[in-house]
């Protein structure tokens, strides 16, 4: 076994200024903004490219369409017709979410960069998640003052299991956006580790020079590709979910229950 | 027992949560599944709630995950 490199799969998660070191200055440009950077970039160029308003839409044009039409179809049916007014929010972060999972994806360490997963970081989806629970926080209270303290007690509970059922309700209410964050960073996390050791299971086949060897790095090839089509599977899902999750607490608000 | 062995064996275990959490994954979508190839009609009309019922199965093995990789390389 010749040159055995050690597999260090959180490595590809490390935050590192791209202009200055980390640790003095609070302004520093890193990797995490430089690929939020481009996932701006690329979203403004899917979405103006969209917004030629034919009458019979080109390619381009239907797929911002699809799009949008999807997530506006997936607000009001689980608002109903008031959810029109929370399409702007859940749009944004769906397709927020979606294009740096996907950009995160992409296999530009072949030629030289390593992509950067902006929604692997819990502050991103963290902070995403806190905003879609402010919104269900301002919009209940706003809408219902007081009376939103009824979320806590379903419809129908015997009084003697209220002391019972409104601690649970209460904690299952309060762990939403922190549920809602850790999913979709995890799954992230885990998919790109998963990646990255089959990875160096092949490299180090390879470099290792025996038959078996060789034989590792042929099943482990065979193996990244369906986990690469899984993944790209999974990035879609999590963007969705988080998107429906978000539609659905901000439903709770609107209509209590 | 020095507490590196016992760090990875401890991380092996929680693990196991995981697998079980495939299981419930599968389970969601079998039962979609079951339900919608005797009512296509009203298949359509549940991907919500199917994927409301997939996030939250996954989101438990997604926990036994964090809790592996808190074990190894936080604690």
């Amino acid at each position: 076994m010749a040159a055995e490199s050690k597999i260090d799969p959180m490595h590809q998660f490390q935050i590192s200024g791209i202009s200055g070191a980390i640790d003095g200055s609070p302004f520093v440009f890193t990797n995490s903004a430089l690929w939020m950077l481009i996932v701006l970039g690329s979203i403004t160029l899917f979405m103006w490219g969209g917004l030629k308003r034919q009458i019979i839409p080109g390619r381009w044009q239907a797929a911002v369409e699809g799009f949008v039409e999807f997530i506006s179809g997936m607000a009001i049916s689980s608002i109903g017709k008031e959810g029109r007014a929370y399409i702007p929010w859940i749009f944004t972060i769906f397709v927020f979410i979606i294009f740096s999972n996907y950009l995160g994806m992409l296999p530009l360490s072949v030629v030289g960069p390593h992509p950067f997963t902006v929604t692997s970081q819990f502050t991103i989806t963290g902070l995403m998640a806190i905003m879609s629970f402010a919104i269900v926080l301002i919009v209940g209270f706003w809408k219902h003052g007081l009376h939103f303290f009824s979320l806590f007690v379903p419809h129908g509970t015997p009084k003697v299991m209220l002391p019972l059922i409104v601690p649970i309700e209460f904690v299952s209410f309060m762990v939403r956006p922190f549920s809602l964050a850790l999913r979709l960073f995890v799954a992230m996390i885990a998919g790109h580790i998963l990646l990255d050791v089959f990875g160096n299971f092949i490299v180090n086949g390879i470099t290792s020079g025996t038959a078996v060897g060789y034989a590792i790095s042929a099943i482990s090839f065979v193996f990244i590709v369906g986990v690469n089509a899984l993944e790209l599977l999974v990035c879609g899902i999590q963007a969705y979910v988080f998107a429906l999750l978000a539609s659905l607490y901000i439903n709770d608000a609107v209509h209590l229950h | 027992m020095d507490l590196e062995a016992a760090k990875v064996i401890g991380a092996g275990l929680a693990a196991i949560g995981v697998g079980v959490a495939s299981a419930g994954v599968g389970f969601v979508f079998g039962s979609f599944l079951q339900g919608a190839l005797r009512n296509p009609g009203a298949a359509d009309g549940q991907q919500g709630r199917l994927f409301i019922g997939f996030a939250a199965a996954e989101l438990l093995g997604l926990i036994a995950f964090a809790v592996a990789m808190i074990i190894l390389y936080a604690v």
